[in-house]
């Protein structure tokens, strides 16, 4: 899978257009996955997970800050993400399969707040940023 | 069986009293196509699908659309025994179709992100929770008869 010229141009406009509202797009994607997916509350038995959680919040900004950050070096996203990816694999060890329920929630968050900017042709570019950065996370797990 | 609380019943009624079927089929779909291009594999009779705008406007691909969430609309309408509703349909995908599974995942992903546009803050997580659930149950059930 990769990343085209038109790709890395509609993701990049999506983060653009989402601007300062990232943090908080962080937070809802993480309280939408715990809702949705219970099963990944396993990984934080150590939060409160309540409504407006100050450390899902806090959570929230770091995951999105790390998209931010992919979608800024897209051309280079194992690069970007190295040291993530590391401690993915050292520490985290965070299942694979959930990577891809936390980028469905994120494309709910965007599609909530944002449906004309998600149109099939950016909804297509960003579900294959999200696979590519759940891929570099997970690059190093074996 | 899977167990429904009132909750997540009425969550999912009152979400898809609201929803157009024919648009809403018709744009989860088109996008299951354009996402996941390897899908139109089971359409290549469907004319053109040689790019977004076409998918779009292909009459085909809105009419199959509309077909396909009119018959999700039975699992709505019968949540107490999708298994049983999906039964036929599942055994046609298996040996006239030969549809992977997997297919009817994308797609439950790719209605909730519909929904998900249609209805943003009418659309929190507790209702995504009740609609992943659904979508899931419903591949589930059109899986069940594979053999």
């Amino acid at each position: 899978m990769v990343l085209s010229a038109a790709d890395k141009t509609n993701v990049k406009g999506v983060f653009a257009k989402i601007g300062g509202h990232a943090e908080d797009y962080g937070a809802e994607t993480l309280e939408r996955m715990f809702a949705a997916y219970p099963q990944t509350k396993t990984y934080f038995p150590h939060f409160d997970l309540g409504k407006g959680s100050a450390q899902v919040k806090g959570h929230g900004k770091k995951v999105a800050a790390a998209l931010v950050e992919a979608a800024n070096h897209i051309d280079d996203i194992a690069g970007a993400l190295s040291k993530l990816s590391d401690l993915h694999a050292q520490k985290l060890r965070v299942d694979p399969v959930n990577f891809k329920l936390l980028g469905q929630c994120f494309l709910v968050v965007v599609a909530c707040h944002n449906p004309a900017l998600l149109t099939p042709e950016v909804h297509a570019s960003l579900d294959k940023f999200l696979c590519a950065v759940g891929n570099v996370l997970t690059a190093k797990y074996r | 069986m899977v167990h429904w609380s009132a909750e997540e019943k009425q969550l999912i009624s009152s979400v898809w009293g609201k929803v157009n079927v024919e648009e809403c089929g018709a744009e989860a779909l088109a996008r299951l196509l354009i996402v996941y291009p390897w899908t139109q594999r089971f359409f290549s009779n469907f004319g053109n699908l040689s790019s977004p705008t076409a998918i779009i406007g292909n009459p085909r691909v809105r009419a199959h659309g509309k077909k396909v969430l009119t018959s999700f609309g039975e699992a709505v309408k019968n949540l107490d025994n999708i298994k049983g509703t999906f039964s036929k349909l599942s055994e046609l995908h298996c040996d006239k179709l030969h549809v992977d599974p997997e297919n009817f995942r994308l797609l439950g992903d790719i209605l909730v992100i519909v929904l998900a546009s249609h209805f943003g803050r009418d659309f929190p997580p507790a209702c995504q929770f009740a609609w992943q659930k659904l979508v899931g149950v419903v591949a589930h059930a059109l899986a069940r008869k594979y053999h």
